[in-house]
């Protein structure tokens, strides 16, 4: 089911935005708008969010991605347009309508916290629980629960200042959690944490979002990002969608010479080795491990696939999730006839065009290893489509900004 | 060549009649008013005379204590200690209840107003022009058409002391608001608070030390206009400020006059902190 419906719209900010919306409709430009006084954040924009999806917003700093996300809960008012959250226009909402939807269906996580600082962790986390008016101790009941899920047990009486921006954002989410509404705004929630913690930040959005079924709008304006988290992505310029698709359809066919530019790599990939794209493999198991132990290392990570090593790490091959899934519910014991002995490997000079070439045919992650089989690492799509898309990052970003 | 005169403005004649005017159809009210502030102000003078000053010491050190630590503690129960001894104690409990009438009212009137002036641009644009005159204007010529509304004495120099001891708080009242993080505004918004929740749980909090910041100011202010209004009669320490002029002993207004830096030094230190103290743990 489509829980958000955006229907054509837009959004001018300025002392008139009826005459803005005039000037639009006369095919003005953007700039033309902005001398007139008008500035303009989205314009006509329509897409659909599926109940359940993590739906990415991205496109670079002022092409509107905070704006359309802002019209969502009406932080915003849209100039023109509509948006359908369940069954209910938003733009038409009553007072109270609009507040039931900010209280108890949609909430939101800023990218710079927004923690209130005269409050302790868990009064911050309860803050929405008592807008609504929920007692005291249901809603400290709750908000401890939504600390849990987010992995911060025992700092409920903290401070804000207290804590690092990691753990600061984690109260963030745990009070959007708190409300249990079904719709998850999150506005570069990420941004501001470093790489490290980022990465982790995006696992557990993943598996919290796996677990509890929200719909999430994420915006971001990091393709790895992007590509990492996101079902599918809708790609903005300068107010307008330019293309909405999972990542792999936008990569295969960039719509225009914009996202083209994001994602496609012809010059350099040359340059480009197994040994400098391949990270170290997280998770592996090895030929005694039972189909269960595995299979839940691989829940934890949400891999489609796992290599299989030998205790001195020499590859024996590789697991896809499908067999261990049909191996655990016709009860066998052990691994050893799952595993797939001829998945492609790469040697660590093994050039980019040619690990693109194989990742068409062979769609999970790719083992490098040295003269000896030993695993050295493993390059992932994501890796590979980050990489080509950061040699391309500053001639991109100076483009859109002239 | 001849400069013609150009008459003078009536303005001080205007002004005395309008005050004229004012006092003979309201001065029924204010006077009602003076009525209950002087009862107020007496019964609190005569509660606080009522117990012995070493006992008023100890609850000022150990709230003073609370408030800021041990060290300005100390040097509370020094000051008040030598208050006592130079037999000033009853002058100071005079001022110090008329310090905190007026300061409570003063905060009666500027918070409400700081918050109307932080929300309503309209508001703001009235009230701010007027802090400034209020606040340039020297003190003690609130002094003068106070006393037919409200008599001479005390309620006099606590109003003259609210109309010049306000605008602080109500500005940095304003100042606090004004200057919440947009980002906390927004998350109050985005969970659904209406105006009020968002004033009382987000912005009046967060404002908070600003605030206290500007009370602390206007009990500084208090203070010295006190001592101003001594001329109207308000008694107190500003009462033997006075004296001391009025019979040339220099001695004795310096007596005086330490035991008022003593008590502004007690009461400055005590309050700085106050809306800091929530952010720290408790
Ligand atoms: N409150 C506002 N007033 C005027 N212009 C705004 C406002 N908010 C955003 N804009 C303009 O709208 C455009 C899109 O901004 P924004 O949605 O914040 O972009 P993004 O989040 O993608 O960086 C920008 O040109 C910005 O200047
Ligand atoms: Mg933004």
């Amino acid at each position: 089911m489509q829980i958000i419906k955006v229907k054509h719209l837009t959004k001018i900010f300025g002392p008139h935005p009826e005459q803005g919306l005039r000037l639009l409709d006369a095919g003005k430009s953007n700039g033309q708008l902005r001398e007139a006084g008008h500035a303009v954040g989205i314009v006509d924009v329509s897409f659909e969010v599926e109940e359940g999806e993590l739906l990415v917003i991205m496109g670079l700093s002022g092409s509107g991605k905070s704006t359309l996300l802002r019209c969502v809960n009406l932080l915003n008012i849209p100039s023109r347009g509509q948006i359908i959250v369940g069954d209910e226009d938003v733009t038409r909402c009553s007072h109270e309508q609009l507040l039931d939807l900010r209280r108890r269906r949609v909430s939101m996580v800023f990218q710079h916290f927004a923690l209130l600082p005269h409050r302790s962790v868990v009064d911050n986390v309860a803050y929405g629980l008592e807008v609504q008016g929920i007692n005291e101790d249901e809603r400290r009941d709750r908000a401890i629960e939504a600390l849990h899920l987010v992995g911060l047990k025992d700092w409920e009486e903290a401070y804000p200042h207290q804590l690092s921006g990691g753990m600061q954002q984690r109260v963030g989410l745990a009070r959007a959690l708190a409300v249990k509404s079904d719709i998850l705004l999150m506005d570069e929630a990420f941004s501001a944490l470093d790489p490290l913690i980022r990465h982790d930040m995006q696992q557990e959005l993943a598996s919290l979002q796996r677990q509890m079924k929200k719909t999430i709008i994420f915006i971001t304006h990091d393709l790895d990002e992007a590509l990492e988290i996101g079902d599918r992505i809708v790609l903005m310029r300068e107010g307008r969608v330019v293309q909405i698709g999972t990542s792999e359809e936008i990569l295969n066919n960039p719509a225009d010479a914009y996202v083209e530019r994001f994602v496609e790599n012809v010059d350099t990939s040359h340059m480009l080795t197994a040994q400098s794209l391949m990270v170290r493999a997280r998770e592996v198991a090895h030929p005694q491990d039972g189909p269960r132990t595995v299979l839940r290392k691989m829940t934890e990570i949400s891999y489609t696939s796992i290599l299989v090593v030998e205790r001195d790490h020499t590859l024996v091959g590789s697991v896809t999730l499908d067999a261990l899934d049909a191996a655990v519910r016709e009860g066998r014991r052990s691994i050893t006839d799952l595993i797939q002995r001829d998945a492609p490997t790469l040697a660590p000079e093994t050039p980019l065009a040619e690990i693109l070439h194989l990742m068409a045919e062979w769609p999970y992650r790719l083992p490098v290893v040295n003269e000896r089989r030993r695993l050295l690492g493993v390059v992932t799509r994501t890796r590979v489509i980050s990489a080509l898309a950061q040699s391309r990052a500053e001639p991109t970003a100076a483009d859109a900004e002239s | 060549m001849m400069i013609p005169t150009i008459p003078k403005l009536p303005l001080a004649h205007g002004i005395d009649v309008t005050l004229d005017w004012l006092t003979a159809h309201f001065a029924f009210i204010t006077k009602g008013f003076s009525h209950v502030i002087s009862a107020l102000i007496e019964g609190i003078v005569s509660g606080l005379s009522w117990l012995p000053p070493w006992v008023l010491i100890i609850v000022v050190v150990v709230l003073v204590h609370r408030a800021v630590g041990w060290r300005v503690a100390l040097a509370s129960a020094l000051g008040l200690l030598l208050l006592w001894n130079l037999r000033l104690w009853s002058a100071t409990v005079e001022t110090f209840t008329l310090v905190l009438i007026s300061t409570l009212i003063s905060v009666l009137i500027g918070l409400p107003l700081g918050i109307l002036a932080a929300l309503s641009s309209r508001v703001s644009r009235v009230v701010m022009p007027t802090l400034d005159f209020m606040q340039t204007m020297p003190a003690f010529v609130y002094l003068i058409p106070a006393i037919p509304f409200f008599g001479l004495g005390a309620v006099s120099a606590s109003v003259a002391t609210v109309v010049f001891a306000t605008p602080p708080t109500i500005r940095l009242t304003v100042l606090g608001i004004r200057h919440v993080p947009e980002d906390l505004i927004e998350a109050a918004d985005a969970f659904g608070s209406t105006l009020r929740q968002k004033l009382l749980k987000v912005q009046l909090p967060v404002a908070m030390p600003t605030i206290m910041a500007g009370v602390n100011q206007t009990i500084m202010l208090s203070l010295s206009m006190v001592v101003v209004a001594a001329m109207i009669g308000a008694g107190g320490l500003g009462g033997k400020v006075w004296e001391a002029i009025q019979r040339l002993e220099p001695g004795q207004g310096f007596e005086a006059g330490i035991a008022i830096v003593i008590l502004a030094m007690i009461l400055d230190r005590s309050t700085q902190r106050i809306g800091r103290s929530p952010f720290a743990k408790q």
